[in-house]
């Protein structure tokens, strides 16, 4: 009778599938569209199959959480480093020593404890408008608070997370007090209260709603690529000023993912953060979202590289994620909305 | 609420396990908003501190505004629609009966999407308005769609059809009688239908109304692409940004208890009055032929709201979806279609089945604990699927975790995530948001059945059970069927929860539709967004005919009495 329970239940797991041959099951906050090509190529050379279900980062992180030890989960990805840190603070990620990992990634893009690591780089400079604006009028993020940019600055919702990292960052390397004005001056400037996304804020430029834009260098490489030759159009007449470039560096925040504390296939899912951080999909990243890669010698798009290089801040981001919640507040206290 | 008549359907004490299956149901239905609730037990008062010094008043007003902004709108635009098409006949009125319905298939975060890439100042319209009068920013005034009263707007044009499918139904169902009579006393059309006509339908109308605003509270996708500061949106903001999950909660029971105070206020109401089907012989309602101006001015207010609602969006769509179907439709976006379909199908078969036994042991028994056990499981309506799922998780995973435990212990195997890692969690939540939405409507329907049938046909000597199958069933079809189609179609729309609970490697329409328009590719999303008003068009035209058919409830119980005597 024992044996016949087990038997049933022994079934039910490879039904309920967290039983079956070499796999790996990943939650990822990073898009379906942004994830899969490269996990099918991965499949393709190790034979692992891959399990995915995306959502947002901290929705995740909670349903890791409840599930505890019997979570089926081995992966998790996230598209900053914000959720990382906080996943790492939940206990629910694992420390993993690998060589190749340690080689490809800079320090200060991974965990100090090595739970997480950076995947893809992400900055966030300013954008703005050449025909009204002069470049060099604007050096550093802290000239966004002088008075002459009056009704003239756009950005998203002080909810989303990348203008969350960026305060945080800012924290980080100028002091609560500081950022606090900073962020305080910023908001007098707006030119309209926070609406719509990154994209949103690139198209407010073109009309003439605002003259700088704070925004993701890969939105505007997406409409600079559109198919739609309007959205093109709109696209081309924003520029990208890479601020701070003679003091600590442009902002910058990370994909990144870590493996979970009780991940079933741990070998496997190594297996696939490794893979990450080669040539190819660093490259495919680079490509096809104009992310910027990790390591040197990977070809950006073309429209990366119009863009030009820049100097990236150096700050660690474990801090960052660390600084979250004042970073949250903070906003809250200047009426960012 | 029906009055309960224990004479007519005896069915036992409490003791007997109907009784104890219907409260153990309701109960586990409770558990995710009991949770939510009991989330006061852990006072987070240094971040409410910084809540009310901050963004509590914004999340407060705009909250109440949205959602009686919503529920005027919609009353309005509901109840003048249902009325025309009801007491007036012209041109174009057949097809508007039903095309009026069709914004129900349009969730509303794609509305608020297409119309914002409209009318926003960087869109078409206004850069037009630029170019053509050489104006620039500042030099004129246009109204800022994505604002509170944009939010107002989009969520109205998609849910007026709740009201007007529930006004249409009570003032088809008001007899002639009623308006022949207002005409002999020398009433006026217009002081019939304030003083007669709408006072007799209230009950339907501000149920349809309540399930807007309930609507309006728990909307995510709009407000948040608005750039309006909700409570929904305050929810987020604590757990995700301020990283206070409990806080969040604790937002979320505020949120709850609006929707309490909103569904007592329904409630109170009609509390003297039991609206009950009148029970003559019904009689088709002889409609007034408008001509001329009359007419037309009829025909453009009844076509604007779907114009507004449905044609301009799907539009915009269409025409971004025929740019993108090349690449977009493959073999993958089928199993996405079909995903769709069957979950909100079994959902919606779920959630009816739930309703009618709650209607039922409600009717049935006047225990007050079962009451208070329904009321709770039906408030999940207004609490944003983010916050159910988690609701749904938290449960769900300890009962795993036991299970687990006691086979690794007795087997030695662990049977892995048997509740919460499967379709099991998703169709839960589902049961828990909209439960109320097929409560509704079948409460309604079984509210018009008066007691003293069930009593007549149990003095003919009919079995309870030939009473449910001869006067209930009939009686009841219209009310069941549209409530299960009206849970499909949410199903389909729904998001937040889908995104959390469901299983490896299975997506929706609408989680494709997320993942492509939160990346701001609006373009890439308006495929599956087309599809999901393509699949939940057709529940959308089988409800329009369920609607349409006379009532023929009455010829078949007037026969009845012959039949079984």
């Amino acid at each position: 009778m024992k044996n016949f329970i087990k038997v049933i239940l022994v079934l039910s797991t490879v039904i309920s599938g967290s039983a079956a041959a070499e796999q790996v099951n990943v939650y990822s906050a990073r898009k379906e569209a942004l994830i899969n090509p490269l996990l099918n190529k991965f499949t393709q050379q190790t034979g692992i199959s891959v399990n995915l279900v995306t959502g947002k980062a901290d929705t995740l992180i909670t349903r890791l959480r409840s599930e505890g030890k019997y979570s089926p989960a081995d992966l998790l990805i996230s598209t900053d480093v914000g959720r990382l840190y906080r996943a790492k603070q939940q206990d629910l990620t694992q420390a993993v020593d690998s060589e190749v990992l340690n080689t490809n990634i800079a320090s200060n893009y991974m965990d100090p404890d090595k739970h997480w690591f950076a995947l893809t780089l992400r900055a966030r400079p300013l954008m703005y408008a050449p025909d009204r604006l002069n470049a060099t009028e604007l050096l550093r993020i802290e000239d966004l608070t002088d008075e002459k940019w009056r009704g003239r600055i756009c950005v998203r919702s002080s909810s989303n997370i990348y203008n969350q990292s960026m305060v945080a960052a800012l924290i980080e390397q100028i002091g609560e007090e500081a950022t606090e004005a900073w962020v305080a001056g910023l908001v007098k400037n707006f030119a309209r209260p926070p609406k719509g996304g990154d994209r949103d804020q690139i198209k407010a430029v073109a009309a003439g709603q605002c003259d700088i834009a704070i925004a993701n260098t890969y939105y505007l490489a997406g409409m600079l690529t559109d198919k739609d030759q309007s959205i093109r159009e709109v696209a081309e007449k924003v520029k990208v000023l890479w601020p701070n470039q003679d003091d600590r560096g442009t902002h910058v925040n990370i994909s990144g993912a870590a493996v979970s504390k009780y991940a079933p296939n741990k070998e496997a899912a190594i297996k696939l953060l490794e893979y990450m951080v080669q040539q190819e999909p660093q490259k495919w990243y680079a490509q096809t979202n104009h992310e910027y890669p990790l390591r040197d010698g990977v070809q950006w798009s073309k429209v990366l590289t119009s863009f030009g290089q820049f100097k990236a801040e150096q700050v660690a981001l474990g801090k960052v994620g660390e600084l979250n919640g004042l970073a949250v507040k903070l906003m809250d206290r200047a009426g960012w909305k | 609420m029906p009055v309960s008549d224990k004479r007519v359907f005896s069915l036992g004490n409490w003791t007997d396990p109907w009784g104890w299956g219907v409260s153990l149901t309701s109960s586990i239905l409770a558990i995710p908003v009991l949770l939510i609730l009991g989330s006061f037990l852990f006072p987070q008062i240094s971040l409410w501190q910084h809540l009310a010094d901050t963004v509590l008043s914004d999340y407060l007003s705009n909250s109440l505004i949205l959602a009686f902004g919503v529920g005027l709108g919609t009353l309005f635009i509901g109840t003048t629609l249902a009325w025309i098409i009801t007491r007036y006949d012209f041109f174009g009125r057949g097809k508007l009966q039903w095309l009026v319905l069709l914004p129900m298939a349009m969730p509303a975060y794609i509305i608020a999407y297409t119309y914002t890439g409209l009318l926003d100042f960087a869109g078409p319209l206004q850069t037009w308005l630029r170019a053509t009068f050489s104006w620039s920013y500042g030099d004129y005034w246009f109204p800022e769609i994505r604002s509170l009263g944009g939010a107002v707007a989009m969520l109205s044009l998609v849910l007026y059809p709740y009201v007007y499918m529930l006004a249409r139904t009570a003032f088809s169902e008001q007899s002639t009688t009623l308006s022949e009579v207002s005409r002999s006393l020398g009433v006026s059309p217009s002081k019939h239908f304030f003083k007669v006509a709408l006072p007799l339908a209230r009950p339907a109308i501000l149920t349809g109304t309540s399930l807007a605003m309930m609507e309006a509270f728990a909307d995510y996708g709009t407000v948040q692409y608005f750039g309006v500061s909700t409570f929904t949106t305050g929810i987020f903001r604590t757990w995700f940004g301020l990283g206070n999950g409990m806080a969040a909660a604790q937002l979320a029971a505020v949120l709850t208890s609006f929707v309490l105070l909103l569904l007592l206020l329904e409630k109170h109401s009609r509390r003297k009055i039991q609206y009950y089907h009148q029970g003559q012989k019904h009689q088709a309602t002889p409609r007034e032929k408008l001509y001329g101006s009359k007419a037309l001015l009829a025909l453009i207010l009844c076509a604007l709201p779907m114009i507004l609602g449905f044609i301009l969006p799907i539009g915009q769509l269409l025409y971004w979806a025929f740019k993108t179907a090349e690449e977009g439709i493959d073999k993958q976006f089928f199993a996405l279609v079909w995903n769709s379909f069957y979950l909100a199908a079994l959902a919606a078969i779920i959630a009816v089945s739930l309703a009618l036994l709650f209607a039922y042991a409600k009717r049935l028994r006047s225990g007050r604990i079962l009451q208070v056990q329904v009321q709770i499981a039906s408030l999940g309506y207004a609490i944003p699927g983010t916050v159910i799922a988690v609701g749904v998780m938290l449960p769900l995973s300890g009962l795993d975790m036991a299970l687990n435990g006691v086979s690794e212990r007795w087997f030695d195997v662990s049977i892995g995530l048997v509740f919460s890692g499967t379709l099991f969690a998703l169709l839960l939540a589902y049961s828990v948001r909209f439960l109320a939405v097929a409560l509704h409507n079948v409460d309604a329907g079984l509210s018009r059945i008066k007691p003293s049938m069930d009593q007549a046909a149990r003095s003919l000597g009919m079995t309870p059970i030939k009473v449910l199958k001869h006067v209930h069933v009939p009686l009841l079809r219209a009310s069941v069927i549209s409530a299960g189609l009206l849970v499909f179609v949410d199903v389909l729309k729904e998001l937040p929860a889908t995104l959390i609970l469901r299983p490896f490697n299975f997506n929706t329409l609408a989680v494709r539709t997320f993942e492509l328009a939160s990346d701001e590719r609006l373009a890439d999303a308006s495929l599956s967004a087309v599809a999901i008003v393509a699949v939940g068009l057709l529940p959308v035209i089988l409800l329009t005919r369920v609607l349409d058919l006379p009532p023929p409830e009455w010829s078949e119980s007037q026969g009845f009495g012959n039949r079984y005597q």
